[in-house]
């Protein structure tokens, strides 16, 4: 039999949900962006580069950058989710950090940090690339010097198929072989990895494959952020 | 606190003007609430006052009474000051402001008796609807108190049961039954700097006030929850002034629901 049809109506295997995003949505951040993707919605808002306290931290070669990955309350599928940071959120923030990292030069701002603030919500899975998608959008609109945009996406294996940005109901898919799911973040220019996880089980062949996949959704991921920020400065094409 | 920007909103306010141009006693425009923005929770919505905005979600769920309160379901709410909102917000642990925000916007609902929690119990001693609403602030621009117990109400007014199915939650599946709610509570917050009130206070303002306070009013115009704030104290007759210009601010929000 294997995985025929998608379960949200999709055409593709390798369709995105439909996207949007938008850029300074959150006045008294330095940056910030709002980005959907189906029905997962994050908020990124970026405040700094400024003081890093407590001063023990500081460093005077280079900056830091620091994330936070929060899920409101109310946004889980099922039952509330209790405020504050468990093991997961710091989890996500620090892959979070560690996507980002590769497109900010931390020696632009020694003894400062950057923060980034992520807000989710409602989600329907794919938070933490949501999350990263919106961050490089705030830190971009926040005027962060950066060396390329980073764009992410789910990519994974429902039953027998490849398939691009899993919804909640393919992760949970439980029929045929195992779902494999597989977070990843590009850099659109050069065409890097700087996120890169995966639960399931896949073999080496399909995870290139589902790379492949992932990085031309990113491509398309790239193009919307890049229209969110021109849209905010109005530039056109 | 900056001594000279407290000085300027004084003067200001003996000319009954603000920095952004509104009289004393003008809420900025506009006011706006938009249900059902969050598709994971049971009911949500949506406030900006001006550039203030906030969302709240409720999330509903079984659970098992109180032993001092077999027959009655439980509420809460929560207020989590979110480090997006602001830049003086710091992640970690909530603040002493984040916990006084929450319960202040948990007194008004509370307090007015706008949930019947006896309506929420299933079977008494065993099942009872829980009730929790949370506010997470997007941009705090200022009087968070107001946006965020509005965004309270506003919350469980848009709220729908889930269906029960073999005694758990199908939070997938909800039913076209709202949760009951007895009257509206809205909260007016009046601020005092120097000799003059003001309402919807800025980021700017709140740092520079002498007391707040915040009333909770239910539908007949009854108070239902209060709470002064501020380190200066304040006479009975600016209380009674303070009370009514809540009073007759309270419609305005009122009517934005």
């Amino acid at each position: 039999m294997g995985y025929e049809k998608r379960i949200d109506g999709r055409k593709k295997f390798e369709e995105l949900r439909p996207i949007e995003a938008k850029a300074g949505v959150i006045k008294r951040a330095d940056g910030s962006a709002y980005f959907k993707i189906g029905k997962t919605v994050a908020y990124a808002a970026v405040y700094g580069p400024r003081d890093l306290y407590p001063k023990f931290m500081q460093n005077p070669k280079k900056g830091i950058l620091r994330c936070h990955y929060n899920m409101m309350p109310f946004s889980g599928q099922g039952d509330r989710v209790r405020p504050g940071a468990n093991r997961r959120a710091k989890e996500i923030s620090m892959i979070t950090e560690k996507s980002l990292i590769p497109v900010i030069n931390l020696e632009d701002f020694p003894n400062a940090v950057v923060d980034v603030f992520i807000e989710l919500p409602q989600t329907d899975a794919g938070s933490r690339c949501a999350g990263i998608t919106a961050a490089s959008i705030a830190l971009a609109d926040a005027g962060i010097i950066m060396k390329d945009m980073v764009s992410a996406v789910a990519v994974g294996r429902v039953d027998d198929k490849l398939v691009v940005d899993l919804d909640y109901n393919e992760e949970a898919y439980e029929e045929g072989r195992a779902a494999a799911d597989v977070p990843v973040a590009f850099l659109p220019n050069s065409g890097k990895l700087s996120l890169l996880q995966m639960d399931g089980n896949i073999t080496k062949d399909e995870l290139k494959k589902a790379l492949e996949m992932g990085k031309e959704a990113c491509k398309e991921i790239y193009e919307v952020q890049k229209k969110a920020l021109k849209d905010k400065y109005q530039l056109g094409e | 606190m900056d001594k000279e920007l407290k000085n300027h909103i004084s003067k200001l306010l003996k000319q009954e003007k603000r920095m952004d141009g509104r009289k004393p006693l003008d809420f900025r425009q506009p006011i706006s609430v938009e249900y059902g923005v969050s598709a994971t929770a049971e009911g949500s919505a949506r406030v900006k006052i001006g550039e203030t905005e906030v969302i709240g979600g409720v999330k509903l769920s079984l659970e098992t009474p109180y032993d001092d309160t077999p027959d009655s379901g439980n509420l809460m709410v929560g207020v989590e000051m979110l480090p997006m909102s602001n830049p003086d917000f710091e992640a970690g642990p909530p603040s002493i402001d984040a916990i006084e925000l929450g319960r202040v916007v948990d007194r008004g609902i509370r307090e007015s008796k706008a949930i019947d929690t006896k309506k929420l119990c299933i079977e008494e001693g065993e099942k009872v609807w829980g009730v929790i609403v949370d506010i997470c602030p997007i941009n705090d621009a200022g009087n968070l108190f107001d946006a965020c117990a509005l965004a309270a109400v506003a919350a469980l007014k848009d709220a729908k049961f889930p269906e029960i199915k073999d005694g758990k939650v199908d939070y997938k599946t909800k039913t076209d039954q709202s949760v009951p709610l007895a009257t509206i509570p809205i909260s007016v917050t009046v601020r005092k700097i120097g000799d003059g009130f003001i309402v919807d206070s800025t980021n700017d303002e709140e740092s520079a006030i002498d007391a707040r306070l915040t009333v909770a009013i239910d539908e007949n115009g009854e108070l239902a929850a209060m709470q002064k704030g501020g380190d200066v104290a304040l006479t009975i007759e600016e209380v009674d002034k303070m009370v009514g210009i809540a009073l007759e601010k309270e419609k305005e929000l009122r009517s934005k629901l």
